[in-house]
């Protein structure tokens, strides 16, 4: 399976925060294709060991869970009221194809109020969280025989070719990242590389970068890059907040990222001739590097993100020259950084 | 039953040519004569010399779209809605543009970037853009051009007891009217595929004045809104109602003697048929109805949700009545004419 073969693949699978199971059976299968060894741990993280050198312990995370829908309650018309797992703009679910992950899995849309039933007024406005509601085309009798209270359901979207390099899905947020931690790891196979590198798929990142904490705990590292998405540009995102899609990944500066590294990722880059871009983050909070940074006595971090527009939506767009390149700064950073930088990450 | 080709098929308003390709081919063994005229309209026509009042049922090809009209300086297109389209569903959801199907998304800025006051604002025409992956204007450009269309993509599926597709308004008259060229009538009867009619029945019009008919039957697909909270006295229609016969809508009252004869048929055949509540929306009918010195004309439906959306929603069980209830109309005119 090729690089855009495996962003398809994890992008069209199925897995709500606390439900992974389906995106961590496929990345353990890939990974154990070129690690030396491969386990889950009790939350259901995905961790796969590449040894290097023994120079030290890297950890490179990224997350695989997806947000979502939860079943609320089913009507007695037999259409399923929902909540959300993860944060939702319900303006992008109108019209929007589901699956419902009942006895069987279930076909659904999300319907909301017809227009014609909407006063002028209402119809110039995004329609409410409670006019929503799916319709999987079954009587109620039927729906509540397959269905039950928070059963999950997950958008469907396949995979959009777009120009060039360029794709747009459903939650590339954040399972393109675990794409560039595989791009790393197939690079790292042909390199003699000094860091011993342990690569996280990580769990429940959407409601709080759960999976992150426990794993670097177990794992304990001595330095840690998170890999996660950041906003691409659009008209209407500011530029400070918005990177260019197919021109690198963004390193970010701030309180996510130990100084020492970043000189480093950037001293890298430049010498492999890696494009990147640079994120001032005051507070990149929301992603598994915090969790990361304070685990156990604390963990020297990084914040890597792959630029993506549309986030949180089913047509998040991204290049895949980005994933690329930025499993290639990532394995640069294993095969260079070595014993004598590792040391010195305590020393302020 | 050609619902899956026709519902895939693309053919916003003006650009019906795939659509009328296939129903031209499928038709063609079962009718005498089939034409086109200089609006696009498609005509098969059978038993054209046949003694009896002039049948014409028609149902129109042409879906509701998008047009680009700008390709910007970033290679995001600027669009306008062909027909109806409520822009509230076209966020996150991909279309095929131009005759190439060059595939563009639609996207919206993060949740994470918004204020929550503009999380209830529609996002309109104004902020949407189509995306398809070009990083600057002369990248988009040797993809697509102003003035090409776009539809939606969505597959023809079941959906638990019932079908996903898009376009049913009209594919779903289209495919009852190619269903029903197979039958057997003893009266001339012309079966009318009309172009235009989402950008304000266009088509019809011509169509109707070139076969003068007798009488003639629209066929449509349209809005069910037996959904969520919504109360009976406010469905428009339900789905698994039966075809729904329309008195009235903006566009024509139906005539009345016609509404009478359809439900003294459905009555003697156990054909389920229920009236459209509400009187939105417009039909070719309107012109058919207006047509020469004036044709006795109704509209009957097969009741879709969410239509002019990318997931309309029918049952199969309402278009098979429908195929039955207008067959056995045609036959009743042939045997007692059109004294109404």
């Amino acid at each position: 399976m090729d690089l855009a073969e495996l962003l398809i693949a994890l992008s069209e699978s199925s897995g709500v925060s606390g439900y992974e199971n389906m995106p961590a059976d496929l990345i353990a299968k890939t990974w154990l294709g070129y690690a030396d060894e491969v386990k889950k741990d009790a939350l259901g993280n995905v961790i796969a060991l590449k040894k290097g050198k023994g120079h030290g312990k890297l950890l490179l995370a990224a997350h695989m869970d997806e947000i979502g829908l939860m079943v609320k309650k089913i009507d007695d018309k037999g259409f399923i009221r929902f909540a959300t797992v993860g944060g939702f703009d319900y303006r992008t679910l109108v019209a929007q194809e589901v699956t419902v992950h009942g006895k069987e899995k279930l076909r659904g849309v999300v319907g909301a109020k017809p227009p014609h039933l909407q006063a002028a007024n209402e119809q110039k406005k995004a329609y409410l969280e409670e006019e929503f509601y799916i319709d999987v085309g079954f009587s109620s009798d039927k729906v509540r025989e397959m269905v039950k209270i928070g059963d999950l359901i997950t958008i469907n979207r396949s995979v959009q070719k777009l120009n060039g390099q360029r794709y747009a899905g459903k939650s590339f947020d954040d399972r393109a990242c675990v794409v560039m931690l595989t791009a790393c790891l197939q690079r790292l196979t042909q390199l003699n590389h000094n860091l011993d590198v342990y690569l996280v798929a990580t769990v429940q990142e959407e409601v709080g970068t759960r999976g992150a904490a426990v794993a670097a705990f177990g794992i304990d590292p001595d330095l840690a890059i998170a890999v996660d998405v950041c906003h691409g540009e659009f008209p209407g995102v500011r530029a400070d907040r918005g990177f260019g899609l197919g021109k690198g990944v963004v390193i970010s500066m701030g309180p996510d990222t130990h100084p020492k590294i970043l000189t480093k990722l950037k001293e890298i880059a430049d010498e492999a001739k890696i494009s990147y871009q640079l994120e001032a983050s005051t507070s990149a909070g929301g992603t598994d590097a915090w969790s990361i940074q304070v685990a156990r006595e604390g963990i020297a971090c990084s914040l890597l993100s792959l630029p993506l527009r549309y986030m949180h939506t089913s047509v998040e767009t991204l290049d895949l020259q980005d994933i690329k390149e930025g499993g290639r700064l990532l394995s640069e950073f294993a095969l260079k950084a070595d014993r004598q930088f590792v040391e010195g990450l305590p020393c302020f | 039953m050609f619902l899956k080709e026709l519902s895939e098929a693309r053919g916003v308003s003006s650009r019906e040519q795939e659509v009328r390709d296939l129903i031209r081919e499928y038709v063609k063994p079962n009718v005498d004569e089939v034409f086109t005229d200089s609006l696009g309209n498609l005509y098969a026509v059978k038993g054209k010399d046949k003694q009896g009042p002039k049948v014409m049922l028609a149902a129109h090809m042409d879906e509701v779209g998008l047009m680009i009209t700008n390709i910007e300086k970033n290679g995001l297109l600027r669009f306008a809605p062909v027909g109806g389209i409520d822009p509230r569903v076209l966020v996150s959801k991909p279309v095929a543009i131009g005759e190439d199907k060059v595939i563009g998304i639609i996207g919206a800025k993060a949740i994470h970037l918004q204020k929550p006051e503009e999380r209830t604002q529609v996002l309109g025409f104004d902020d949407l853009y189509l995306d398809i992956g070009a990083s600057d204007d002369e990248e988009a450009k040797r993809l697509v051009k102003i003035g090409d269309v776009a539809t939606f993509t969505t597959q023809f599926q079941e959906l638990g007891d019932l079908f996903l597709g898009k376009a049913f308004d009209d594919r779903a008259g289209c495919a009852a009217l190619v269903e029903l060229t197979k039958g057997e009538f003893d009266c001339p009867v012309y079966f009318v595929f009309t172009v235009q009619e989402e950008v304000g029945l266009r088509g019809a019009a011509p169509a109707s004045y070139k076969v003068a008919p007798d009488v003639a039957l629209v066929l449509e697909g349209t809005t069910a809104s037996d959904v969520g909270e919504t109360d009976e006295a406010n469905y428009s229609t339900a789905v698994l109602g039966g075809p729904a016969v329309t008195v009235m809508d903006r566009s024509v009252i139906s005539h009345p003697q016609v509404v009478a004869r359809l439900f003294e048929i459905a009555d003697k055949n156990a054909i389920l048929l229920q009236v459209k509540r509400t009187i939105t929306g417009s039909t070719d009918a309107g012109k058919i109805a207006l047509s020469r010195g004036g044709v006795p004309t109704a509209v009957v439906a097969v009741p879709c949700r969410y239509i002019h959306s990318p997931v309309t929603v029918m049952s199969v069980k309402d278009w098979e009545q429908i195929v039955r209830l207008v067959e056995l109309f045609v036959c009743d005119i042939a045997h007692k004419g059109v004294e109404f």
